[in-house]
């Protein structure tokens, strides 16, 4: 299954995950992993809790300051003698980034994992343009070889298994000796290692996003496990940071309360492997580092979300617990969504990047469990955004004819109680004498939907008000 | 001197009045053996909980106008579900912003509204009954009663006390069962692959009886094990911590 | 036309209904910028002394670093060289000009080949001297300048890196605080480095591998 998925046709997409097991395999290994991992290293931290509250307070301040931390972002990155750009919207971000390759006289560019370069699609964009650019992360790498898309945004090629990897590089990599065995994870990386390393040696541009924008210092900060990004962002004459505006914060210690929960909720590491601050280019007598250094903020809708009932979507922090906690994620993994963003945080987001009517499907594909929320680092009310959005839709006419009507009946009914009453108790009557001694039914015409997979239990006979009554209780 | 009897209105919710009085009566026994006067307003159907889930505000307030009208001069209000008894506490109060008469009579059913495990345990703190049921059981945590209410010890511990009953935990309680209201039929594959997981859970326990507290993840689950043909009961928790887990179970034949 | 830096700020002004000049906000900003005030620090990194230098070790250690305690800066040559030694690799380290690596008595490894420099990727084992040590989470911060380059922290296979047991802090607060006082509030090196472990990746089927991109191994030297 590749990328290239609609929203639109969410149903769709998912009945073709359900019925691809290698797919459904790869998923269910989220639960050792990065769902115990994350548990263990909460369990192990007393102040995990306190610090969610501390995270949560960071961004709602600096989200109701953000203007002004921007600036002062800006303004130290200046004076450390960098540039930043700023970008209304996926268009521009990419116009921005292609002009200062350009301007560099780039032909290749390596780049750290980003979620926002893929949200604006800046990949084909360069390649388009005649620059090639080379993920360096080892999913992204997987995936950008695959042609495919993300399908989460911490483990972007979790739904490939290692046989696929094998045949990928085999069929990319033409200086592989064919004998070369290829069956273990560590061959493999080390095959991807070796690729790479010539990659990042040679690029004339590194392109990262950040996971904060410090406004006291004007640093960017990124947060990885394989050193990929710090490759990216040091090598290379030129460093571009491409960051949505809502990752500044407003301090070094801010930065630290979040750094606590970012990697225990994402994998269950009590910190990522490398944490880097980056403040401007190379210093004079610095014997390494970038001479340029660009900082593009990227808007894209994130402005109109504040003062709206999303807002509180803009404190995410992109750890992806809400998408490893979520059953439906679990039971179709992410391309089914469509889009760059899967999971709970992703139908959340998706409407206000892709207008809710291609979207409609994300918010009510949800069973509302509310696990999203309970995990989110940031206290993100997840569940309630999603019906947020079906309000919306319900509004603007968007929701289904037939559910539409179907809740028009069942409120007319449910608001005339006698009238209730009376269909209620002919219907469960009905029912229970068609499901007879069985108690069951295997199969009811108006509830397909439900009897396709499972039996639905009879009603025992009589409504438990019926009943009462008939006990001459009140 | 006696105190009055604490006045309690039950909210026996849409789905148990519907499919399974006995829900409905092993909440009232519950409630009226630990000392309480348990009244059925005959006028309740629906606290509009599918209306709210669906987006329908208007609709999912008109519902709620007419749940506090009936429901606000008892001195508490018991539902044997999470999912309705959350939607009354937690979210009625919502549905009212900008409307401060209305607001405020919605805060105040929502004060006093309690799901019944937790109304037996945090707010009457009464001794169990002396019930027995033998054999063991598996609980599952209902989303909505867990997150929203913190639902999760109280219904344990009334079991702890029922005599034979032995509690063995799956592997992830706290999972979703793929129910979701109107999501099961809507998207009735993920639905299901939802639920097969959690059958697939409930099975590796080797139990007899599958508990929880909320009708509508007890249909899909007992729905599913018996068409995966499993011989696991089950039932809501109220029934068996009343001693009337007697007749057949969810989805069971009759004899 | 407006440029989309006035388009920008002017929308999240409009959506928070406030205008640049609002006095409270600036103040509050201007206030947290310059005070910038903790948030919740783990209790778990406030020990004293030999307590958390012994809790980084153990950190560092279930990250998949080596550690090494040695009683005096002079023991770093003879250490470079027997890890070397034990990993079967060429007795030949690069490392910055930093001083405190420098002053040290290389002349006493004969077989080792010291040189100075940022790595072009050729080097097999590479070695740096920490700003400090983390015991809350066993990470070392390294900081760039004209005597530590960035790319000895990156390139090698190896990584060996010097720790001084009076640098090893609880918390990152108190190395935020150290920074402050070094560059300037509001001032930083170009290259801040916060190393927890080996490089690793999990990007294969979630199965967790050492020496992704970056060094496959961190050894780190704990002086004093
Ligand atoms: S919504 Fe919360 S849990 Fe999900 S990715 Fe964002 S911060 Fe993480």
């Amino acid at each position: 299954m590749s990328g290239g998925l609609s929203s639109a046709s969410f149903p769709k997409n998912a009945h073709a995950a359900l019925a691809n097991p290698p797919l459904l395999k790869a998923i269910a290994h989220i639960e050792e992993t990065l769902v115990s991992g994350r548990r263990r290293a909460v369990d192990a931290l007393p102040e995990f809790e306190a610090l969610r509250d501390a995270g949560r307070d960071i961004k709602a301040h600096t989200l109701a300051h953000l203007d002004l931390y921007l600036e002062a972002f800006e303004k130290k990155v200046v004076e450390a003698g960098g540039f930043v750009h700023w970008a209304a919207d996926a268009a521009e971000a990419s116009r921005i980034v292609l002009d200062i390759c350009q301007a560099a006289g780039a032909r290749r560019v390596t780049k750290g994992k980003s979620m926002i370069t893929e949200e604006v699609g800046l990949n084909a964009f360069l390649e388009a343009n005649g620059i090639t650019p080379v993920e360096t992360d080892l999913g992204e790498y997987i995936i950008q070889l695959r042609g495919e898309t993300p399908s989460h945004i911490i483990a972007p090629a979790v739904h490939v298994n290692k046989e696929q990897v094998a045949a990928d590089f085999r069929r990319v990599h033409t200086k592989l000796d064919p004998l070369r065995n290829l069956e273990e994870p560590t061959s493999l990386l080390a095959e991807a290692r070796g690729v790479l390393r010539e990659r990042f040696l040679t690029a004339d541009v590194g392109i990262t996003g950040a996971n904060f924008l410090v406004a006291e210092t004007g640093s960017t900060v990124i947060v990885t496990n394989e050193g990929n990004g710090d490759l990216t962002q040091i090598l290379p004459k030129t460093h571009i940071v491409l960051a949505s505006i809502e990752k500044v914060v407003p301090t070094l210690e801010d930065v630290a309360t979040i750094m606590r929960l970012l990697a225990r909720s994402a994998t269950g590491q009590e910190m990522s492997v490398y944490t880097t601050l980056s403040t401007g280019p190379r210093r004079a007598g610095d014997p390494d580092g970038p001479e340029a250094f660009h900082v593009v903020l990227l808007d894209n809708g994130r402005s109109a979300m504040l003062g709206t009932e999303f807002e509180d979507m803009l404190r995410c922090i992109r750890c992806g617990a809400c998408i490893n906690h979520c059953p439906v994620y679990r039971s179709v993994g992410g391309h089914a969504y469509g889009s760059v963003y899967p999971g709970p945080m992703g139908s959340v987001l998706t409407p206000s990047l892709q207008g809710l009517e291609k979207a409609a499907h994300l918010a009510n594909a949800s069973t509302l469990c509310g696990r999203c929320e309970s995990v989110c680092p940031m206290r993100i009310p997840l569940p309630k955004m999603l019906r947020h959005w079906r309000e919306k839709e319900f509004e603007r006419h968007l929701t289904p004819k037939k559910a539409r009507f179907g809740l028009a009946a069942w409120r007319f009914l449910a608001a005339r109680p006698r009238l209730y009453g009376a269909v209620t108790r002919m219907a469960a009557w009905s029912l229970a004498r068609l499901a007879g001694k069985d108690g069951a039914l295997k199969q009811l015409p108006l509830a397909s939907g439900w009897t396709r997979w499972r039996d639905l239990p009879a009603p025992e006979g009589g409504t438990f008000r019926t009943e009462w009554a008939k006990r001459g209780r009140k | 001197m006696t105190t009055p009897k604490p006045q309690v209105g039950l909210f026996v919710t849409c789905l148990v009045d519907f499919f399974r009085p006995t829900v409905g009566f092993s909440a009232v026994k519950l409630l009226e053996d630990a000392g309480c006067e348990v009244s059925v307003p005959a006028a309740q159907t629906c606290c509009g909980q599918p209306a709210y889930n669906s987006g329908d505000r208007a609709g999912a307030r008109a519902l709620a106008e007419q749940v506090i009208a009936l429901f606000e001069t008892f001195d508490h209000v018991v539902v044997p579900s999470g999912s309705c008894a959350g939607m009354i506490k937690v979210h009625y109060p919502d549905l009212f912003s900008g409307e401060p008469g209305w607001r405020l009579r919605a805060e105040r059913l929502a004060a006093k509204t309690h799901e019944l495990t937790s109304f037996l345990v945090d707010v009457l703190g009464v001794a169990p009954l002396p019930v027995s049921w033998e054999g063991t059981a598996t609980y599952h945590d209902s989303c909505s009663g867990l997150r929203e209410l913190g639902v999760k010890a109280q219904p344990r511990r009334l079991l702890s006390a029922v005599d034979g009953l032995a509690i063995k935990e799956m592997r992830d309680p706290e999972a979703c069962c793929g129910f979701g209201g109107t999501f099961c039929v809507k998207y009735d594959e993920i639905s299901n692959a939802i639920v097969d997981r959690k059958t697939a859970d409930i099975k590796s326990t080797g139990v007899d009886l599958l508990l929880s507290g909320d009708l509508g993840c007890l249909l899909n689950m007992a729905g599913k094990l018996k068409r995966e043909g499993s011989r696991v009961e089950v039932r809501h928790v109220a029934e068996v911590l009343a001693g009337m887990a007697t007749g057949p179970a969810i989805g069971e034949k009759t004899k | 036309m407006m440029s989309s830096r006035d388009a920008i700020l002017g929308r999240i002004r409009r959506s928070l209904g406030t205008s640049e000049k609002d006095a409270p906000r600036l103040a509050a900003v201007r206030h947290r910028l310059a005070e910038t005030p903790v948030n919740v620090v783990p209790a778990r990194g406030q020990l004293p002394d030999a307590e958390r230098v012994e809790l980084f070790i153990r950190k560092a250690g279930e990250v998949f670093a080596t550690v090494a305690r040695l009683g005096s800066r002079d023991d770093i040559p003879a250490a470079v060289s027997e890890y070397l030694r034990d990993r079967n690799l060429p007795q030949a380290i690069r490392r910055g000009a930093d001083a405190r690596l420098a002053n040290l008595p290389w002349e006493r490894e004969a077989q080792l080949a010291v040189t100075v420099g940022p790595s072009a990727g050729q080097d097999l084992a590479g070695l740096s001297h920490a700003d400090a040590g983390v015991a809350e989470t066993g990470t070392v911060v390294l900081t760039s300048g004209a005597d530590n380059p960035t790319t000895l922290n990156f390139l090698p296979d190896h990584h060996i890196v010097v720790v001084d047991t009076s640098t090893v802090t609880g918390d990152y607060e108190t190395v935020w605080a150290g920074l402050r006082r070094r560059f300037g509030a509001g001032t930083m090196p170009r290259t801040v480095n916060l190393v927890t472990g080996p490089s690793r990746s999990a990007d294969i089927e979630e199965t967790l591998l050492l020496g992704a991109h970056g060094p496959r191994s961190l050894h780190i030297l704990v002086v004093g």
